[in-house]
């Protein structure tokens, strides 16, 4: 077995999670890399959607902006941001969002708004962007975050998309009909939404990881599934595509 | 009727104090050299709106010339935090701003309404979220036809739009190719429109027959500024300096690095200053 680092396994066992015929919506940073990743292994068909208005992009490098040239000059078409919002994603054209944020709770609602009250904030974070409404009208959103307990927390300080709400059938009486945060990928372990509570619980954990590890990790009581699998390691293959795409994106911000 | 002109006069005629003013392109096409102009000609309390404040309205913010924002994601892109902006936020220095915040749907819409001259945008979002405890704008409407509750906030009809684009022609048409982010919207949303491009030619150049332009009668003044969205990119002339964008976090993150930066690359400059970052690509 190769030797990899957990950011690198967060990063393969999100891009498996996506399909060859999938429509998804990429955020930037940790998303778009499991997503170019995806498409440069076992989804080379896959439709990776930036909300610059770019359409079914192939990025030859990670772009550092939601909107650099190599999106547009790789992509099928472009079209208006205003357009992106409303014919593309209001009108529920986007089977899969990916999202990653600053804080998550256990239903997996995320904060990227501030740390601390709003109007006197001890943190102020970049904000929603398209955040609140990638999350109501996707099919599903997956997101991908880095454990630790400033980021795994009991409770938001602030709701700026919503996943799964207060659990149970929440988010349907929210009249939202899309089926939310269906996986979370960090660099522990994979969760996902109990069928009846909707709490995200731990269904695989990656090699070598503990339970201890996850639960210290995290600032609710976590709950692991019945069965819990362990994700297979990267394959020499998935490691090595990553790594190239990683170092060549690495010299193009270097050098632009 | 487009005046073609010098970014002095320009930024002069078309940007008071006070105003509200949208300097639009998203990721691409961030008209960087009209907003130092803006900076060097000393406006204050203007109420910016941006759907991405950017490092632009970083520099606007550190230079005291901001009242309120109106934006929906305030960082800077895949680098971290816009410093200026949060410490405005944070600690209220150089002056407290005002914020009014939405999601990117909610500003798309917005501007889009504000182009159609409606008075308000509808659309379905802002579901669960906590953005309408905190921004009274954010309300709800009853779809009459189906009872369907949604998301309704005013439309933007900023007094000036500014915006960069790649070309226009002797009178003013206005040519734009690439990611176009909300620049048609607010141009035309707006009472007055700063447009700088690479080049004025004599006539724009071999285009598919839906190429956007903007007609020279929707923009009020034009001005040649090569190199005018440094270090944002003109697809075709020169690529984003993504290097630049994370030099600014340094740069950026204390008052004295970023009154120095501001001194020697924007006050004691001119327009002509951002010509060296133009570069045509071969085709």
């Amino acid at each position: 077995m190769a030797d990899y680092k957990p950011n690198e396994m967060m990063t393969i066992a999100a891009a498996r999670a996506l399909k060859n015929d999938d429509v998804c919506f990429v955020g930037i940073g940790q998303p778009s890399a499991a997503c170019n990743l995806a498409r440069l292994t076992h989804a080379p068909d896959i439709t990776l959607i930036y909300e610059s208005g770019t359409l079914a992009t192939k990025p030859n490098v990670l772009p550092l902006s939601i909107g650099d040239g190599e999106l547009c000059e790789t992509a099928l078409t472009t079209v208006s941001v205003p357009e992106m919002f409303r014919y593309w994603l209001q009108g529920g054209r986007i089977k899969v969002g990916f999202l990653g944020g600053a804080q998550i709770d256990k239903y997996a609602n995320l904060n990227t708004t501030v740390v601390g009250p709003y109007d006197k904030p001890k943190v102020r974070l970049p904000g929603g962007g398209g955040a609140p409404e990638i999350a109501t009208s996707c099919g599903e959103i997956f997101i991908i975050m880095a454990q630790g307990k400033r980021g795994f927390v009991d409770k938001l300080d602030f709701f700026t998309s919503i996943g799964h709400v207060t659990g149970g059938d929440s988010r349907q009486k929210l009249g939202v009909k899309t089926k939310g945060p269906t996986r979370l990928i960090t660099d522990l372990a994979l969760f996902e939404p109990d069928p009846e509570t909707k709490e995200m619980i731990v269904t695989a954990m990656h090699p070598g990881v503990t339970r201890d590890q996850i639960q210290e990790n995290t600032g609710w009581q976590v709950r692991f599934a019945a069965q819990v699998a362990e994700t297979a390691p990267p394959t020499g293959q998935e490691l090595e595509v990553l790594r190239e795409i990683q170092a060549r994106t690495a010299r193009a911000h270097a050098a632009a | 009727m487009a005046q073609i002109t010098t970014l002095s006069a320009a930024v002069k005629a078309a940007v008071k104090d006070g105003d509200v003013v949208a300097l639009e392109g998203f990721t691409h096409l961030i008209p960087h050299a009209a907003g130092h102009e803006i900076i060097r000609q000393g406006r204050k309390h203007l109420t910016l709106i941006r759907m991405t404040p950017d490092l632009i309205y970083d520099q606007m913010i550190g230079m005291g010339c901001v009242d309120k924002l109106i934006f929906s994601w305030g960082g800077n892109p895949g680098v971290g935090s816009l410093h200026r902006f949060r410490e405005a936020i944070e600690q209220g220095w150089p002056n407290k701003i005002e914020i009014e915040e939405h999601s990117h749907a909610a500003m798309a819409n917005a501007y889009e309404a504000g182009a159609a001259g409606l008075p308000l945008a509808v659309f379905r979002g802002y579901i669960g979220t906590d953005l309408p405890k905190v921004n009274p704008k954010i309300k709800s409407i009853v779809c009459p036809f189906t009872g369907e509750k949604l998301a309704a906030i005013p439309s933007h009809r900023p007094d000036v739009a500014v915006i960069h684009a790649q070309r226009a022609d002797r009178k003013g048409n206005v040519m734009i190719e690439g990611v176009l982010g909300v620049q048609k919207e607010a141009v035309l949303a707006s009472k007055r429109q700063v447009v700088t491009v690479e080049e004025i030619v004599d006539e724009l150049p071999e285009r598919s027959l839906n190429a956007v332009v903007l007609p020279h009668w929707t923009v009020s003044h034009v001005v040649e500024v090569p190199g005018g969205a440094f270090p944002s990119y003109a697809q075709g002339y020169y690529p984003r300096n993504n290097s630049f964008y994370k030099q600014w976090d340094d740069i950026a993150r204390e008052r004295d690095t970023f009154h120095k930066w501001m001194k020697d690359n924007v006050l004691d400059k001119g327009p002509e200053a951002f010509a060296q970052y133009a570069r045509k690509r071969a085709k």
